[in-house]
């Protein structure tokens, strides 16, 4: 998975900025044990930072389970976990803090979520 | 090139209330009444109204519910919160049927739709052909908080929309992928909200799964494995409380197959309608 990628996958994405114009936060993204700091301005994806050990600031937290995230990254993913919605529905992806900001933008989420899915060769 | 649907409207009166529905039909031959899913409408079946193989040999009918589509909802309904039951869902559909003169019909119907043929197929069994149900089950948790499907902060269509993007199967065509989606987006506020009360709510049908009898109303159950909301196990559930209900699990296809890729699900769909002719 190539966070530090992400923001240039984002920009390069048609669209994607179109679905989160008013979407303006640090986000909490976490996978298992690992965090990232997801900075947003006007649905453009400035940086993925690692989160800080302590003390992290957020608006938001999306937190996925390593196991059915990785299976979220597969090129093809499996049925029922081709989506983030899937993952909710499983109980390991969990949206937290001001989750309006989740479901106002959640074509933005899923459409930059899904781009950290490799392309097969 | 024009197509052969026609669409028109009826006035009718539900629980005592007048509605004005818009319905739309193509073909003729044994009577086929089609149901869309919660916070959509009737043009999810264009595929199957189009489709001369289907009206060929069956008189397609699908309505839009009140408060769905092109049909409106009744006098008053600023004051009230809508929501389905399935009492007003069944009752809903036997009117229409009788409205348009409909004769012992199949009644095919997705999601929500795949659901109340359930209801129809225990209540009504000798009015009806038969049941389909897709991506049918009797009853289904709630995995997330519908409030947000109608909530100040979030613009309604785009959330409806994006809530039930991933249910369309990714090898889906996008044209129809995003063609269902904009279905969604056009939904009247808190409508795809009400129609969930029904489905992860008050619709809990497995009480009434017993006593449906298959030699009086034969059911059908088709269901798209890339469904994470009626999966395909929820679908298996269901038709094992049913002896003598038939299954069929669709590859490659999602929640909404006769919109999102009416191309994929026609060879399932084809051999099952067969029987009823």
């Amino acid at each position: 998975m190539n966070i530090a990628a992400l923001p240039a996958r984002a920009a390069a994405a048609p669209g994607l900025a179109r679905w989160g114009r008013d979407l303006t936060a640090d986000v909490l993204f976490s996978v298992g044990d690992a965090a990232w700091n997801l900075s947003i301005h006007k649905g453009v994806l400035i940086s993925t930072n690692p989160a800080p050990a302590l003390m992290p600031s957020y608006d938001l937290a999306i937190r996925a389970g390593a196991e059915d995230f990785a299976r979220f990254l597969q090129d093809p993913p499996p049925p029922g976990w081709h989506d983030i919605m899937g993952l909710v529905r499983l109980g390991t992806f969990k949206v937290e803090g001001n989750v309006a900001l989740f479901m106002a933008h959640v074509f933005w989420f899923k459409g930059v979520l899904a781009l950290l899915r490799e392309p097969r060769a | 090139m024009i197509e052969a649907i026609t669409g028109r409207y009826m006035r009718l009166e539900l629980e005592g209330r007048a509605h004005r529905l818009y319905f739309e039909e193509a073909g003729q031959g044994v009577p086929l009444l089609l149901l869309h899913t919660a916070g959509s409408d009737g043009r999810q079946w264009r595929g199957l109204l189009n489709d001369a193989g289907v009206t060929s040999r069956f008189r397609c009918v699908t309505f839009d519910m009140p408060w769905h589509g092109k049909s409106s909802p009744p006098e008053g309904w600023e004051r009230e919160t809508y929501q389905l039951t399935t009492a007003r869902y069944t009752g809903m559909i036997m009117a229409v049927a009788r409205a348009l003169g409909l004769d012992r019909p199949v009644v095919m119907g997705c999601s929500i739709g795949g659901r109340i043929v359930l209801d129809l197929a225990a209540e009504h069994a000798d009015e009806l052909r038969g049941v389909i149900g897709l991506q049918s089950a009797a009853f289904l948790s709630p995995y997330y908080d519908t409030s947000w499907l109608h909530h100040p902060h979030v613009h309604g269509g785009e959330v409806c929309g994006g809530i039930v993007s991933g249910l369309v199967s990714p090898h889906a065509p996008e044209a129809s992928r995003w063609e269902t989606l904009w279905h969604y987006m056009q939904g009247g506020p808190g409508v795809f909200r009400g129609d969930l009360h029904f489905y992860k709510g008050e619709g809990d049908l497995r009480p009434k799964l017993a006593r449906i009898d298959t030699k009086r109303c034969p059911v059908h159950m088709l269901t798209g494995n890339y469904d994470y909301s009626c999966k395909p196990e929820d679908t298996e559930a269901t038709a094992a409380a049913i002896p003598g209900a038939k299954v069929q699990i669709m590859k490659g296809l999602g929640h909404f197959p006769m919109s999102e890729d009416y191309a994929a699900m026609r060879p399932y769909l084809l051999p099952v309608l067969a029987e009823f002719t």
